[in-house]
């Protein structure tokens, strides 16, 4: 395989301002007269019959302008997918952080005040808050899906081992930097304009209207940036674009809705946590046989984007191995805490979180190299080459990602080093894990998958592109306006991507499932070609032309007939490159592109277009489960070293190896930035960061002093990362591949060689807990019972 | 405003001097510096996260020392020197450090950027040429969802190699793209 050469790509469109605090998010607007803070007063119960909202203190407070309730929206529910959840709750509450009124004040403190002083009295009822308090209950949202292959029955009935066991998944915060935020002002005969940290703009636009009664002419909604999204923005951004709205329409005045971290943790729903029932058959080599899992997660209070979620789990329950036989099954469980929602990678992390521990379990209890049995079990051609729901692998390169990673970080020495180390008996127990990724690319629901641009070109030849995508740090408008200016020749500087707005695009789809680059450069790169084709036209014509015959000298006179472009036609010799169109044949004939531009306008050639986009030949039947619902797979593979101290548990995460296919990157420094970024968010999930709620459903670990995101000092000591070369991804935009995700699930090395060095300590007939995140103090934890058992060699 | 009470204080004048610039305002005794910045004196290249001082989103340095804004009162600032990320370019022209950050790739979201960009900088006036060691000791502090760190470290370290001791030399970086 061969590596990619780090070379230097353009820095991110908005590198300049962020360095020197110029760029401008949500609260760094200036406040406009007559300003309203908007504060939010939500339920301390998990589950509760409201019994009445009292705002007569609040309104007392000075500056105190206002105080809705759930009897002030028009349409009061809204979901992403089902509409179940109350914008603000009316008669019952379902979570600790539900939103039961709005405070809107002209002060920050004065809104702070009163929303502690809004009484409002519950009766409280019973709630659910685990997994399987739902299962118990029967509590469910939405409808059990399945995926199926062959008679899973009979497979691990025929095989010579089995197993059976349970994971047990939990959720992790998005921890953005920037909390929720938004500004709404209103405009002229009722109309909103909300300014929201959303990946979701048009989302946004359609909530505010239904809540308010608006229609969607009615609403815009503007992202400029977020100060991170992750999937948190996706679904629950509307809610707070929403109530800056609300406050907005119903006093006329701007409103300003900004929530703290505390707040913002408290209220809104995390990565869903998962408990995974399996039974899995396998023969002498680890060879697959047969795989039954049922997947259950805690969907929170309402639907949110959960069953989608789950959907993508079951999607992903193979990761990079071939089931012969397979029985995937996933309910998503009504509880009574805060909805849970996307975060990068969907459910693609829970269903390879399960099937690497299942494969690291079977190595164990055969006294095998894990990475054999992985080598054993990954998808190969000719006939081991599709997906448990049907889904040929095309471009399948995991084996060869396999035999490669073990080569470059020269594995089998370390494993016997790893090895050695653990028999000495120092203070220090070390762990090595291979493990993989195939994640796909394409949302599963079809509908989301198309995108629209707008480019408009000027007459001095630079460019401004619109989008639906959203700018969240990924540098999705860095790529953009790479793609643009390399159809037109000029540099990259030259274009510059605008702020994301409704009005602008229209019916956009969510910045999400990794699919930014690849549905709105697309998009522009449609519009943008039809524009270089008109300017090729107008390049012949005007070359042909005497200097003082060009319509830059004569259409203000009217003197010359006008220079005919026929729609939908090219001049191929015309070439855009450094600036400048030419005349292949013969290069003397050339104009600058600014000129051009100039010329084009002059002759009422269209500068500017519209493009369209949707990706073909994706299909899934979501009651059958089965079809092709990916465009394509992003594939790797990682390789992580770990030592945890054997008596206090401390982990340190020694060196880490990770090759990637990410076809031909647009944008090589972005690229990597998105790997190193999503695999250390993947670490983290897998081992600092800790959800803790109460008996009540109310989350305590909800600031940075006690939910741990990795620090400065928890990354990798030695971190090596590679992209292989890959150009046959060409049904893609310029053949790149999707990155925004995939690389987080390689986090799971991580957790996978924490299970790994603990098991040099178990006995072979012993099965290690898969639980995720292995914490320090849950890896404390482990040694202490593996001593107590008096298992520990 | 309702009049003055316990609770609503009367406005207090001070002054700071604010990247090299004295400023006097009036405050609320009760407020944070963070708040005087970004509510007051409109200099919102300062962020606010967790409002805890665990972040480091709101590092300024305070007499050349980094602290959390969010954790300092307002009038403990009065007659001290106040610089924040709005101070560290010249002009247009990137610090040596704001450079290396566009040059490496060391932003993403651009949030946690200001915060990490004063912290490192107090880093390099102490210690001009940090060990990798010294660079994730000095910005343990400071928290990135995005990058993951690894292109932060090794825009401090280029830095540092361009012999950036003092934060004053400038680099040939425009500050527009």
């Amino acid at each position: 395989m061969k590596i990619i050469e780090a070379h230097k790509s353009p820095s991110h469109d908005a590198a300049h301002t962020h360095v020197q605090g110029l760029s401008e998010f949500i609260d760094d607007r200036p406040a406009v007269a007559g300003e309203l803070h908007v504060g939010v007063v939500y339920s301390p119960h998990p589950h509760a019959r409201i019994v009445g909202i009292d705002p007569t203190d609040a309104l007392a407070i000075a500056d105190v302008v206002a105080v809705f309730t759930a009897r002030d929206v028009h349409h009061n529910l809204w979901g992403p997918i089902f509409q179940d959840q109350p914008l603000v709750a009316d008669t019952v509450v379902s979570f600790v952080g539900e939103v039961v009124a709005l405070v809107a004040a002209e002060t920050r403190e004065a809104m702070e005040q009163a929303r502690r002083a809004v009484r409002v009295s519950y009766e409280v009822l019973p709630a659910i808050l685990s997994i399987p308090e739902a299962i118990a209950a029967q509590s469910f949202l939405g409808y059990e899906r399945f995926i199926r292959r062959g008679d899973v029955d009979a497979a691990i009935a025929a095989a010579p081992h089995k197993r059976d066991g349970v994971v047990y998944i939990q959720g992790q915060d998005h921890f953005y930097l920037e909390s929720h935020a938004a500004i709404a002002y209103p405009r002229d005969g009722g109309q909103i304009e909300v300014h929201a940290s959303s990946q979701h703009p048009t989302e946004v636009q359609h909530i505010v209207a239904h809540g308010l009664g608006l229609r969607a002419l009615d609403v815009v909604c503007v992202v400029k940036r977020m100060g991170g999204g992750f999937g948190g923005k996706e679904s629950q951004a509307a809610l707070f674009a929403f109530y800056a709205s609300l406050v907005a329409h119903k006093l006329n005045r701007p409103a300003r809705c900004v929530i703290t971290k505390d707040d913002d943790m408290i209220m809104t729903g995390k990565r869903n946590p998962f408990e995974i029932h399996y039974r899995v058959g396998f023969d002498s080599d680890g060879a697959l046989c047969g795989l039954d899992a049922r997947l259950f997660s805690d969907g929170g209070a309402f639907a949110d984007l959960s069953t989608s979620i789950m959907e993508r789990a079951m999607l992903h329950s193979d990761n990079a191995y071939f089931l012969p036989a397979a029985s995937i099954v996933g309910k998503v469980c009504k509880t009574h805490v805060h909805p849970h929602t996307a975060f990068r990678g969907f459910g693609g992390p829970k269903g390879v979180a399960m099937i690497e521990a299942i494969l690291e379990d079977i190595a164990h209890s055969l006294e095998k190299d894990p990475l054999d049995v992985r080598k054993r079990n990954v998808y190969s051609a000719p006939d081991r080459n599709v997906t448990h729901y049907g889904q040929p692998l095309e471009n399948l390169l995991l084996p060869e990602l396999f035999d490669s990673l073990e080569s470059r970080c020269d594995y089998r020495a370390r494993r016997a080093s790893v090895r050695e180390h653990n028999a000495k008996g120092t203070s220090t127990l070390r762990g090595l894990s291979l493990t993989a990724v195939k994640f796909g690319i394409s949302f599963t629901t079809r509908f989301l998958n198309q995108g629209n641009a707008l480019v408009n070109v000027h007459q001095d030849g630079t460019v401004q592109v619109s989008t639906g995508a959203t700018e969240m740090g990924q540098g999705v408008n860095t790529r953009i306006a790479q793609v643009v200016a390399e159809v037109l020749g000029i540099a990259h500087t030259d274009v510059r991507v605008m702020t994301t707005s409704t009005e602008k695009n229209h019916n956009t789809s969510p910045t999400a499932a990794s699919s930014g680059t690849d549905l709105n450069a697309k998009a522009a790169l449609d519009a943008v070609t039809r524009i270089r084709d008109r300017l090729s036209l107008v390049a012949r014509g005007v070359l042909a032309l005497p200097e003082d015959r060009r319509p830059s000298r004569t259409a203000g006179l009217g003197t010359q007939p006008e220079l005919a472009v026929p729609e939908g036609a090219r001049d191929e010799d015309i070439i855009f490159a450094d600036g400048e169109a030419y005349d292949r044949l013969d290069s003397s004939k050339r104009i600058a592109f600014g000129a051009l531009c100039r010329e084009a306008y002059l002759s009422r050639v269209q500068l500017g277009d519209y493009g369209f986009f949707k990706i073909p030949g994706i299909h899934f039947d979501k009651l059958t489960g089965q079809g092709s619902p990916f465009f394509y797979f992003t594939q790797g593979t990682a390789c992580s070293e770990i030592e945890i101290d054997r008596y206090t548990g401390e982990l340190k995460v020694l060196r880490v190896d990770l090759l990637m296919d990410l076809g031909r990157p647009i944008n090589h420094g972005l690229d990597v930035g998105q790997v190193i970024g999503a695999f250390v968010q993947g670490m983290g999930w897998c081992t600092s960061e800790n959800l803790v709620y109460d008996d009540k459903g109310l989350l305590l670990s909800h600031s940075p002093s006690t939910y741990k995101i990795p620090s400065v000092q928890d990354t990798p000591r030695d971190f090596r990362i590679e992209l292989i070369e890959n150009h046959d991804n060409l049904q893609n935009v310029r053949g790149t591949k999707a990155v925004g995700e995939p690389p987080l699930l390689l986090g799971l090395s991580v957790w996978t060689a924490v299970r790994d060095a603990l098991y040099a300590l178990a006995p072979v007939e012993h099965t290690l807990p898969a639980t995720l995140p292995m914490t320090l103090e849950r890896i404390l934890l482990t040694l202490d019972a593996l001593r107590l058992q008096g298992l520990a060699r | 405003m309702s009049e003055s009470n316990a609770l609503h204080p009367e406005r207090v004048a001070m002054t700071l001097v604010l990247n090299g610039h004295s400023v006097s305002v009036e405050v609320d005794p009760r407020e944070t510096l963070f708040d005087t910045l970004r509510e007051r004196l409109r200099a919102t290249g300062t962020k606010g996260a967790c409002l805890g001082g665990e972040c480091g989103s709101c590092t300024i340095l305070l007499d050349g020392e980094p602290v959390t804004a969010c954790l300092v009162m307002a009038l403990q600032a009065d007659g001290r020197a106040v610089d924040t990320v709005e101070g560290l370019a010249e002009g247009e022209q990137l610090s040596a450090l704001q450079a290396a950050f566009v040059q490496a790739g060391a932003v993403q979201c651009g949030y946690c950027t200001p915060g990490l960009l004063v912290a490192a900088t107090a880093l390099l006036r102490k210690n001009p040429k940090p060990t990798e060691q010294d660079v994730r000791r000095g910005l343990a502090g400071n928290l990135c969802r995005c990058t993951g760190y690894g292109k932060i470290i090794e825009a401090v370290l280029n830095a540092s190699q361009q012999g950036d001791a003092q934060g004053t030399q400038k680099s040939a970086l425009r500050g527009k793209r």
